[in-house]
């Protein structure tokens, strides 16, 4: 090979590399992107059962049921619409009735929520980020509550 | 002493508009007596700016709350060591912090720059300043540190409790003198853009700086992930969290170009791409502070959220890479380039270093930004989580791993591959027993937990052979092995340090994810449950009270062969009333290089407590190599080509003794 062709064929590699590297991101973006919901969109946006996804709103009062061993069962609300979560595990240490969550997992065939993380606030101050955008824009969030 | 402190603050602000100003023009006119200028005002102002820092720390120290800052973070009740760290706990000490660490910086090259060419000093000293500017109008005008309060509340609001840890005193200052050290090869490189060329001092100093905030970089992620680790209580030790993100970027850009400078340094090739990685690297640490305290990611480290500081810090970001990458593409084409050479090699290796590297960066950066792409431009929210970053970050690594032991055995400028691979055949029949050996073996082995065995031996006896072939193990007496093996540069050692390093954290995530163990389950006390042939008994919950919060200590016992108890462990649940926030203390023991991990959940209504168990059989090497690979840093370090603060008797050296020592 001329010294030409040597170093076409070290960039041809090179950009074979990167254009393979560029297709794999873009593909598991595709795939392994989790879309947020809250449970009114639920209505409207078609999830399917298994496909992965991040539920967020406030954990309803009254419906925390800690049944056999570490399984616990919520339901989570947007103040239009709940939906049944239940998950096994260690809750984190900021999960009380009436705060913000994001939970994450799959819908069961029955509809009930298999969530495999649990994410509450970080400090008693702040929301879940994406739970107070959704509030503020479904109309049902007080400022007072971020205090 | 707090408006002592403020005022030292403006005075730094103001010094460094004339450090950004006065040397460039000097440079520019080439007036001595203007570029001159630069060296004693950036010592002062680092010497303002500690003044400034330590008022802050003792406002801490003592409890001042009719200091804001001080009053939303800090508590009389707390230990004196959260108190001080507690300075940088919070979002305007922490930028406090960041620019002191960058006077430092400046401080050190107007101290130890002496030998530098007069403009290419001027001008680092410029560009430096203006970063300082910059960051020191943010604090002044968003984030000041030293706002009264009148009255002066008589309690301070706490310090978020998942921060009152001793990894606060460390985290945070490793990793600020990572991201901000990478500012000097930055100011370095635009120097040299402005002058319009790279001489061959630019080189020589840029490599020693990569090392010096890589190092520190490398502890400041390693500690932040033992800290993650024991304190959230999740045993996790990494979550590709948009936050860790932030930080592993510039770490993976400051790899490529540490290996890139050492091309530049040795073989005067790939100048102009070692000055881009140079700009890369800080711009990412730049991307890195604007996620993390601009308040667009929610996380522990989003101290508070507020609107005009992200504004400011996405224009300081706009400015310094915009206008960085600016000047590269009017002025990279007048700087001369370096030589082709063959792609066997140990610069093609280490050219091969940087591609992967390099794009590994950008899937990371893809991966982190494409969440925020998404909400700006549609109502849709989505998360990239670990499952993205699995797929991409996962094959570009495994084949970097795998030539990782052939880079510093290849020759320079025409290497044979195979006679680098006969050198590297013990090392890879080694690597092959021990993945037949998991696989036949070890029960519940998986094939990816034995390649990933392999893969770790692989690189632990790479780095070892590297050593042991170049002081010429099998070919000479012991005797004049053993003065080879000394008499090897320190450089030598410090590149084996560093990818045993890279090993031996291989084989620690290997262990923990492939053959860690885990039990959910609720306990009642008295009870016994065994994980991976550990058997535990839970004693029971035992309250008590600390200096600023309160707990319940759940006490767990280690049952050895005989039946009796031979160690305990205790995890607890503990209460700050002040935050009326509760945090999981967890549990570890370690045993070997593994550690078991309890984590206690909630009780029960009849007196059971959810318990969380882990073993995790190897899982202190993770951070254990983070810390061979400082190691590996600080030896290269004290190379006596590179020995910082010797820079001009180095520079005879390296004139009269041409770079012959390697092969």
């Amino acid at each position: 090979m001329t010294r030409k062709q040597k170093r076409l064929s070290v960039i041809a590699g090179g950009l074979v590399f990167l254009g393979a590297a560029t297709g794999l991101t873009f593909y598991a973006l595709g795939q392994k992107a989790s879309f947020f919901y809250m449970p009114a969109d639920l209505t409207t946006a078609s999830v399917q059962p298994g496909q992965r996804i991040r539920l967020g709103g406030l954990v309803e009062k009254g419906t925390i049921q800690r049944g056999q061993g570490a399984t616990v069962g919520f339901s989570v609300t947007d103040t239009h619409k709940s939906v049944k979560v239940t998950y096994t595990g260690i809750l984190p240490d900021l999960f009380r009735e009436e705060q913000g969550v994001i939970t994450e997992g799959t819908f069961g065939p029955d509809g009930v929520f298999v969530a495999d993380s649990v994410l509450a606030k970080h400090d008693e101050r702040y929301m879940p980020k994406e739970v107070a955008d959704g509030l503020k824009a479904k109309g049902v969030w007080q400022e007072n509550k971020s205090e | 002493m707090v408006e002592t402190g403020h005022f030292a603050l403006v005075l730094a602000f103001a010094l460094s508009l004339v450090q950004t100003v006065v040397p460039l023009f000097g440079a520019r006119l080439n007036n001595q007596r203007l570029m001159a200028v630069g060296g004693p005002v950036a010592v002062t102002g680092f010497a303002l700016t500690a003044l400034s820092f330590a008022a802050l720390a003792s406002a801490y120290a003592s409890s001042d709350f009719s200091v804001a800052s001080v009053w939303e973070n800090s508590h009389s009740l707390q230990p004196l060591i959260y108190k001080i760290t507690g300075t940088w706990g919070n979002h305007e000490g922490s930028m406090l912090l960041w620019v002191l660490i960058l006077t430092f910086f400046g401080a050190l090259v107007a101290a130890f720059g002496s030998n530098l060419p007069a403009t290419l000093r001027a001008n680092v000293l410029a560009v430096q300043g203006a970063i300082g500017a910059a960051f020191f109008l943010f604090i002044l005008a968003t984030s000041n540190p030293f706002i009264r309060l009148n009255p002066a509340p008589i309690e301070g609001r706490d310090l978020n409790p998942i921060l009152q840890d001793l990894g606060l005193a460390i985290h945070p200052p490793f990793l600020y003198l990572g991201y901000v050290g990478f500012s000097i090869c930055f100011s370095f490189s635009v120097a040299a853009l402005i002058e319009g060329r790279i001489d061959a001092s630019w080189a020589r100093w840029v490599r020693p700086w990569t090392l010096v905030a890589w190092m520190f970089l490398t502890g400041g992620i390693a500690m932040g992930s033992y800290w993650a680790y024991y304190e959230l209580g999740w045993g996790g030790f990494w979550f590709w969290d948009p936050v860790e993100n932030a930080s592993f970027m510039p770490w993976l850009a400051g790899t490529a170009l540490l290996h890139s400078a050492i091309v530049m340094e040795k073989r005067s090739a790939l100048k102009i791409w070692t000055l881009l990685l140079a700009i890369l690297t800080f711009s990412l640490s730049l991307l890195g502070t604007f996620l993390v305290r601009s308040g667009v990611l929610t996380s522990v480290h989003a101290f508070a959220t507020d609107p005009t500081r992200g504004v400011f810090i996405l224009c300081i970001l706009t400015l310094f890479i915009g206008g960085s990458l600016a000047l590269f593409a009017l002025r990279a084409s007048r700087l001369t380039t370096g030589g082709l050479f063959q792609p066997i090699s140990r610069e093609g290796a280490l050219v091969l270093n940087n591609l992967f590297l390099t794009t590994a960066t950008a899937t990371v950066l893809v991966g982190t930004l494409y969440p925020l792409a998404v909400e700006a431009f549609s109502a849709d929210k989505i998360s990239v989580g670990a499952p993205f970053f699995n797929l991409t970050f996962g094959p570009l690594m495994v084949p970097l791993l795998l030539v990782v032991p052939f880079g510093p055995l290849l020759a320079w400028k025409r290497g044979d591959v195979f006679a680098v691979a006969q050198r590297l055949m013990v090392a890879f029949a080694a690597a092959l027993l021990a993945t037949l050996v998991t696989a036949l073996f070890i029960d519940g082995a998986s094939v990816f937990a034995a390649l990933g065995v392999g893969l770790a031996v692989w690189l632990i006896l790479g780095a070892l052979t590297d050593l042991a072939v170049k002081s010429g193990v099998g070919n000479v007496a012991a005797g004049i092995m053993v003065r080879r093996l000394l008499g090897l540069p320190r450089s030598v050692f410090g590149t084996a340090f560093a990818h045993l390093g890279l090993g031996l954290t291989t084989l620690g995530i290997v262990g923990t994810l492939c053959f860690g163990t885990e039990k959910i389950l609720s306990m009642h006390a008295g009870e016994t449950v065994e994980l991976s042939g550990h058997t535990l008994r839970f004693v029971g919950l035992y309250p008590a009270q600390g200096p600023n919060y309160s707990e319940d200590l759940g006490r767990f016992e280690l049952i050895g062969v005989s039946g009796s108890p031979v160690g305990e462990i205790s995890s607890a649940k503990r209460f700050y009333p002040v935050r009326q926030m509760t945090t999981t203390e967890s549990g570890i023991r370690t045993i070997g290089f593994s550690q078991l991990y309890i984590s206690l959940g909630d009780e029960g209504n009849d007196g059971s407590v959810v318990v969380r168990l882990w073993w995790k059989p190897l899982v202190t090497l993770i951070w254990g190599g983070g810390l061979m690979m400082m190691a590996g840093a600080a030896m290269s370090l004290m190379d006596r080509r590179l020995r910082v603060g010797a820079p001009s008797r180095r520079r005879k050296q390296a004139s009269a003794v041409p770079s012959a020592t390697l092969p």
